[in-house]
């Protein structure tokens, strides 16, 4: 038995998946590839698998991360390579590494979330931004299954700034299709709270704080996902099993 | 244009199911070919992505070098609203191109259902509703699937309608468009409509005349040009073997209705039901081999990742060679995490040791039996050659292998139906519960009973008999439900569930099964009056199609009724005369007559054959086994998967 830890990305039009639809292409993958998965035991037995906090519906990103148990002691290159070339593409495996001590998800802490806003001016998002920052608490709406439920979407955020250009993140880049129209982009550092404070809840907020409504639906990616330092940045969460591999 | 549709997309439910990029979908060039053709199942992405009539033309036409084949599904009306709000077109979910650049639009309909759903997709498309009113640079508006076999409702919406199987007939309108445009259009629209129905493959509705008599019936239907033929028949593909499709299973990225890959293990039925339109029109039974099979599986498996596999016909425990293809098959995928089903439909013991192959190693929870009518005499009007004791001996056998729980299959609204045959359906739970509890020694077994109605087709013999009213079919359910929990079986009935639908939709159904074009009207009107997705009941109005049909039929002298619940007669001028199934009109009537007499007909894949018409007048033959072959073991087996990857390195 090893367990393999997996970054992947979900990428262009396949942002528009759900978390479980990323589950069913990911099982059907692991099959397609031949990957020797382990099983749960009883009558309906999964393959082991373990998700850790899914992007929302709409939401591109390239810090996604599983992961899964294998019942053969396998090469995690070459296990990336072959499982990449088994998934749409639009879901793209970045990296696998071999698990090393310590669970995977307390490493998550927060995210780095890359929102782009065609048609908002920069200089209206950076006024926006400054306002949400100058405030202590903003609550929000979120439609829910149940009902309308509010949230304050400030505490969470750790870091927010509007930023020139699309970056130099792979898989990212500025919306073509509005090319005649200005695009402002905001950048923020989120903690991982429950419930959870999505990029929809901090644009609800600027909306709040600066009746900043966006002329098209805003598309975001997560960017980066793991421990905070002191800085407000992000530490890579499979760094440990990585210096474990190699020690 | 995916750009222009992706702004709306944050915007409405379950936007992945407009994005495309299925797994094993094709996008090919547009400049690098000249025949395009767009597929079209006119019910939500759920249910029309997993549809294996457009999954295999799709692939069948993007095997032809210069053909493209991109497929469109209905949207849902959020979505609607915000296209037609940005004016975005009805869109391929393949390569977001607009409907309305193709040069076919072929639209699969399994049922009448999703009429209206088409009437959207044409509005959204830009394409005149009215094929009068297309010119030259509109698509062909070609209707297939088992609701073409009587395409009148919808003659006014269409340009053309193929009847039976598609494999060959899309390839040979595929020559005939492409040796049109080569030749720079000649003629136009209405030369190539045209030389469609020359091949003889092809039904252009409007080559054809049809006249009316004062009293509402159809006097004649005519061709109103020479180069068209009198009547159009059905298309057959012989030789499954030969069309081993889909090769490569689309897999959606979405959830759909069936998580699972189908393979078509036989083609056609025999067994007469006489109220199954598709056991009529699919004649005759052809047998994909046992190795055609299992190449089948083994190639889907590894091009979709499916972790079950289902074995699909009309009646699929009477394949030649199913008890070894069973064994095998479950042989072969032992321990790779690989499940396989069979629809079950056949009230026998063998039915059950087919299942018991089956789920070999996996739980045992449910087994599905259609005796379709309550009562030993219902049972023979419908042909449905199943007496009690051969249910109770066969449910008996599942309980005692260890299956928990059976659903039961039934019609209401049959032909000669009364109360009473409905009511022998409550007995028949309970027996049935009766048994498996001695069988099981057990008091926590289920039987469930779901109940349809019955909705006459065309192409059976029930093409004649009167629908039974809603009104009727609802107070039968009624009194079955009274039944089931009658005081003195209190116990039984709390093992047994019902499931049914009311009436009403079954009646509208049945207008656009056996309606003529006037029908077509009342489907207009009702899209125009926000018809749409009719075959989901949080959708369907049926006070709205009761209002068209009093609309638009009381002033032609014709009703809903007319239509529905009037039994026909032997002389009367079906308004599918001129399409041939091949099954011998005379024929038809004898047995709707044996119908009414309850008497029985054999199935002519055990028995010789009764003359139903269909393989002289086709030119086909059944084409049945053993092959007495044997499936290749697949090795090694064993490792949880059924695919062997050499590029996956050990460490």
């Amino acid at each position: 038995m090893q367990k393999i830890r997996l970054r992947y990305a979900k990428r262009g039009r396949l942002r528009f998946t759900s978390h479980r639809d990323v589950a069913r292409a990911f099982e059907r993958a692991l099959r397609r590839a031949g990957v020797p998965m382990a099983y749960s035991q009883g009558f309906n037995p999964h393959p082991k698998i373990s998700w850790i906090g899914a992007a929302p519906t709409g939401v591109a990103s390239e810090a996604e991360y599983v992961e899964i148990q294998v019942v053969e002691a396998l090469d995690p290159a070459s296990l990336a390579r072959v499982l990449d070339a088994a998934l749409a593409p639009g879901l793209d495996v970045l990296e696998a590494v071999q698990a090393g001590p310590g669970g995977l998800a307390e490493r998550m802490e927060a995210s780095d979330w890359h929102i782009e806003l065609p048609g908002v001016d920069p200089d209206t998002l950076s006024v926006a931004v400054e306002r949400l920052l100058a405030e202590e608490h903003v609550e929000v709406e979120r439609l829910t299954k149940d009902g309308r439920r509010l949230i304050d979407a400030r505490p969470a955020v750790i870091r927010a700034e509007v930023t020139e250009s699309g970056g130099d993140t792979p898989g990212v880049g500025i919306d073509m299709s509005y090319p005649e129209r200005s695009c402002g982009i905001l950048r923020v550092v989120v903690r991982q709270t429950t419930p959870a404070v999505r990029p929809d809840d901090v644009l609800s907020a600027l909306r709040v704080v600066a009746a900043l409504e966006p002329p098209v639906p805003a598309k975001a990616t997560r960017t980066a996902q793991g421990r905070l330092d002191d800085e407000g940045g992000l530490s890579d969460p499979l760094a440990l099993d990585r210096q474990a591999g190699l020690g | 244009m995916f750009p222009r549709l992706e702004p709306l997309l944050p915007r409405v439910s379950k936007p992945v199911q407009y994005v495309g990029g299925e797994l094993n979908a094709t996008v090919k060039e547009w400049d690098s070919t000249t025949v395009r053709w767009a597929l079209m199942y006119p019910d939500a992405y759920e249910v029309g992505l997993p549809n294996q009539g457009v999954m295999i033309l799709y692939e069948v036409l993007n095997e032809i070098p210069d053909v493209l084949a991109e497929r469109t599904y209905a949207v849902w009306p959020d979505l609607e609203k915000l296209m037609r709000e940005h004016d975005v077109p009805q869109f391929t979910v393949d390569g977001h191109r607009p409907l309305g650049a193709f040069d076919v639009l072929g639209v699969s309909f399994s049922t009448e259902l999703g009429y209206t759903n088409m009437l959207t997709a044409l509005d959204l498309a830009k394409i005149p509703l009215h094929a009068a009113d297309r010119t030259v640079d509109h698509p062909v508006v070609l209707a297939g699937g088992h609701a073409a076999f009587n395409p009148e409702p919808i003659a006014d919406f269409i340009d053309a309608a193929v009847l039976g199987d598609g494999e060959e007939a899309v390839g040979e309108i595929t020559d005939v468009i492409r040796a049109w445009k080569a030749e720079g259009r000649p003629g136009g629209r209405d030369e190539l409509l045209t030389r469609l129905a020359e091949s003889g493959t092809v039904y252009i509705p409007r080559l054809y005349d049809v006249t009316y008599r004062e009293d509402g019936h159809i006097d004649a239907v005519k061709p109103n040009r020479d180069r068209v033929p009198e009547v159009v028949a059905k298309r057959t593909t012989m030789d499954l073997d030969a069309w081993p499709y889909p090769k490569k299973p689309l897999v959606p990225l979405a959830e759909s209705v069936h998580e699972r890959m189908s393979v078509e293990i036989f083609r056609g039925c025999t067994r007469g039901c006489r109220f199954c339109q598709a056991g009529m029109i699919t004649r005759p039974v052809r047998e994909r081999s046992i190795d055609g099979i299992g190449a089948m599986i083994q190639q889907g498996l590894e091009a979709s990742g499916f972790e079950e596999v289902g074995l699909l016909s009309l009646s699929s425990a009477d394949h030649s060679e199913i008890g070894e293809i069973t064994k095998q098959l479950a042989d072969r995928y032992e321990g790779t995490n690989t499940g396989l089903s069979l629809p079950s439909t056949r009230v026998d013991a063998f039915n059950i040791d087919l299942a018991n192959e089956l789920s070999r190693n996996g739980r045992r929870s449910g087994l599905t039996f259609a005796p379709e009518g309550g009562s030993e005499r219902i049972r023979r009007v419908i042909n449905k050659m199943v007496s009690e004791e051969d249910l109770l001996k066969t449910v008996t056998a599942a309980y005692a292998n260890g299956w928990r729980q059976v659903k039961l299959y039934f019609m209401c609204g049959l032909p000669t139906e009364t109360d009473e045959d409905v009511l022998q359906i409550a007995e028949m739970a309970k027996n049935v519960i009766r048994a498996g509890r001695q069988a099981s020694g057990r008091k926590d077994i289920r039987c469930t009973i779901s109940i349809g109605g019955f909705v006459p087709k065309p192409h059976t013999p029930f093409q004649w008999a009167p629908q039974c009213d809603p009104d009727t079919v609802d107070s039968r359910l009624r009194k079955l439900r009274e039944a089931v929990n009658s005081d003195r079986d209190r116990s039984l009935g709390r093992n047994i569930g019902m499931r049914y639908h009311d009436g009403k939709p079954s009646l509208i159904e049945g207008l656009l099964s056996r309606g003529d074009r006037r029908v077509g009207r009342v489907i207009e009107r009702v899209w125009r009056d926000g018809g749409r997705f009719d075959g989901w009941s949080e959708h369907f109005s049926y006070d709205r199609w009761v209002a068209a049909a009093a609309a638009e039929l009381e002033p032609l002298g014709v009703s809903l009724n007319w239509f529905t619940t009037r039994e026909r007669t032997e002389e009367e001028v079906l308004p599918w005369d001129h399409l041939d199934s091949g099954l011998d009109k005379q024929w038809l009537w004898d047995d709707w007559l044996d119908a009414l007499d309850a008497r029985e007909q054999d199935d002519c894949r055990w028995t010789p054959c009764f003359d139903c018409g269909v393989c002289p007048a086709m030119g086909t033959d059944i084409e049945i086994g053993p092959t007495g072959r044997k499936l290749l073991p697949i090795s090694p087996v064993g490792i949880g998967s059924p695919v062997q990857n050499p590029a996956l390195a050990k460490s």
